[in-house]
């Protein structure tokens, strides 16, 4: 009986202490404690069952109990435990009564048993008892543990499910990012466009109000010059003394060549004049099929044939790279052709100065002046680049270049409005981009773009 | 043979212009030269002076009447006996070069003016 209620009080320990945190550690406790329980069993039928081992599974029933007690790890089976007490207290004062009184026990045999076996049931019901509610609490715990699981599925799904968005909301705000950085720019390109597109128009203003007194300057001058002739002339007729008409036609012939320098230099004005109004004749005529890639190559010959007429020395290789798929495109041929022979004229002069300058210092080298043009057509545009090896930009000259009457070349060389025309006429006349990349003393690159039907 | 030709400009100074440049023409009884410096001044001149105006050199941006409308006026008001119309402008586009020819001017120079073009067409006629 001792056996049977040690044992089952172990198992139902053991049981309830492996559903907690603590069950390996009392692992090894568990595996003695039932050894101890068998080698008890066997000594006492290997001694004969002798009387007086009931004390010693009570005591080991009441250091058990009294363990279980004392140790934290197994206060949910301490009232459980507890209920062997009144077993044990039985089973003792029974054995006491056995030892010391065996004529008393002897008598009332069949009360102590009766106790004995009420107190061995009552454990037992105790224990069924308890088990079943550590079957619920079992199942509940397993619920819970469900639930837990569940609820960790539930929270990894929603936190992918948030991370996905997350990436969405971050992607959609780089792209609205990126279209805003774009916005931007064209709104840049849009406003330089328009700037210049103004000034391009009170140029032409300007150019026609200062073509009118113009006129007169030359028209004057070229008429005086007829009227000293005509004096010169005249002065011959008369009886004047020879020293004196020579000293007259000395006068005449200063006020004669005054006359021709006002018109020399009212020329030039009015070729700058000329360059003006020419900016609000950009989009005038009509656009027809034009070869362009021999439009280039016409043009950058005339330009380069144009500087070797003002500078024998000059030289420069033409480095030309057309695309033969392009055929004819729609563009104002004339127009199109003032921009070519800009980029060029520009160009060569680039690689002219270039030249000049590393002669004055001395450092030639083997620098070999080259312009290259190239056209490329490609999804519906036209791609034009012009390049040159020559002097370059610093940044602020860059900034200004499309600007009418902004010119680096020195006076009387430049109008300053050949860049600003050629601007003028593919934004406006064509619809494009004209482009420029720069290296301050390497390179220059100007880039066209124009849509094409 | 006395040529009479009627300048029409806003500008005084192309009265000084083209005695000058014709100083030699005028002297010889080639040319005799009127100015008007308005639309209105010219109409009023030919009004004055009927059927002596052989040629009539005019300006076309003028304050007032503009040359457009000045060549509109003489072709409607002389019919019989017109004198020639050569328009004259800084405006040398194809618009204003088309519209002028339409309403029957007989030429068309853009300034500055050629003055020995002008002289040889002068002559010819």
């Amino acid at each position: 009986m001792h056996f049977i209620v040690a044992f089952f009080l172990i198992q139902y320990a053991h049981s309830v202490i492996q559903h907690t945190e603590h069950a390996s550690k009392w692992d090894n406790f568990f595996k003695y404690a039932r050894i101890i329980v068998f080698s008890l069993i066997a000594t006492y039928y290997i001694a004969e069952s002798p009387d007086w081992f009931g004390w010693i599974w009570n005591l080991g029933l009441l250091g058990l109990v009294r363990f279980f007690n004392q140790n934290d790890d197994f206060k949910s089976i301490r009232s459980t435990a507890q209920s062997v007490l009144p077993f044990v207290g039985v089973s003792m004062v029974s054995d006491f009564f056995e030892q010391v009184f065996p004529k008393f026990y002897n008598s009332y045999d069949q009360f102590f048993q009766i106790a004995l076996s009420f107190a061995f049931i009552f454990c037992f019901v105790i224990w069924f008892y308890a088990r079943k509610q550590q079957k619920v609490l079992t199942q509940e715990r397993e619920e819970r543990l469900r639930e837990e699981q569940i609820a960790k599925e539930t929270k990894l799904s929603l936190e992918y499910l948030v991370a996905e968005r997350t990436q969405e909301l971050t992607q959609q705000k780089e792209e609205l990012q990126k279209t805003i950085e774009e916005l931007k720019a064209t709104q840049n390109q849009l406003i330089q466009s328009e700037k210049m597109a103004s000034l391009g128009e009170l140029t032409a203003g300007i150019a026609h109000e200062i073509q009118n007194p113009l006129n007169f300057v030359n028209n004057f001058s070229e008429v005086s010059v007829e009227l000293c002739q005509e004096l010169e002339e005249e002065i011959e007729k008369t009886n004047i003394d020879d020293n004196d008409k020579e000293y007259i036609k000395g006068i005449i012939g200063d006020l004669s060549q005054n006359q021709q320098k006002i018109t020399h230099h009212g020329k030039r004005a009015d070729s700058i004049v000329k360059g003006m109004l020419q900016h609000s004749r950009a989009s005038s005529g009509e656009k027809e099929p034009v070869d362009v890639n021999a439009l280039a190559d016409e043009y950058m010959r005339l330009a380069y044939h144009g500087l070797r007429a003002k500078d024998k020395e000059f030289n420069a290789a033409l480095v030309t790279d057309f695309d033969g798929t392009i055929g004819t495109v729609n563009v104002l041929p004339q127009d199109l052709g003032r921009v070519f022979l800009n980029l060029f004229t520009n160009a060569f002069y680039a690689v002219a100065e270039k030249k000049r300058k590393l002669t004055e210092a001395g450092q030639l080298g083997d620098y070999k002046p080259e312009v290259k043009i190239s056209t490329k057509k490609f999804d519906n545009k036209l791609y034009i680049r012009v390049s040159d090896n020559g002097t370059g930009m610093p940044e602020h000259v860059k900034a200004k270049i499309f600007q009418p009457f902004f010119t680096t070349k020195p006076t009387g060389q430049g109008t300053g409005l050949g860049l600003s025309m050629s601007y003028d006429i593919i934004t406006n006349g064509h619809g494009g981009v004209l482009e420029v990349d720069t290296v301050e003393g390497e390179k220059t690159e100007f880039r066209i773009t124009i849509p094409i039907a | 043979m006395n040529m009479k030709i009627l300048v029409v400009d806003d500008e005084e100074d192309v009265k000084s212009l083209f005695e000058q440049k014709f100083r030699r023409e005028i002297r010889g009884g080639q040319f005799e030269f009127s100015f008007a410096f308005s639309g209105e001044e010219a109409l009023q001149f030919m009004q004055n002076h009927p059927s002596e105006v052989v040629m009539i050199l005019s300006d076309i941006n003028m304050p007032g009447m503009s040359g457009i409308e000045l060549l509109k006026k003489i072709r409607a008001d002389h019919p019989s006996a017109p004198p020639q119309v050569m328009m004259i402008t800084a405006y040398g586009d194809a618009a204003n070069h088309d519209q002028a020819m339409q309403l029957g001017a007989d030429d068309f120079l853009t300034k500055p003016v050629n003055f020995n073009e002008l002289k040889e067409k002068l002559l010819l006629l």
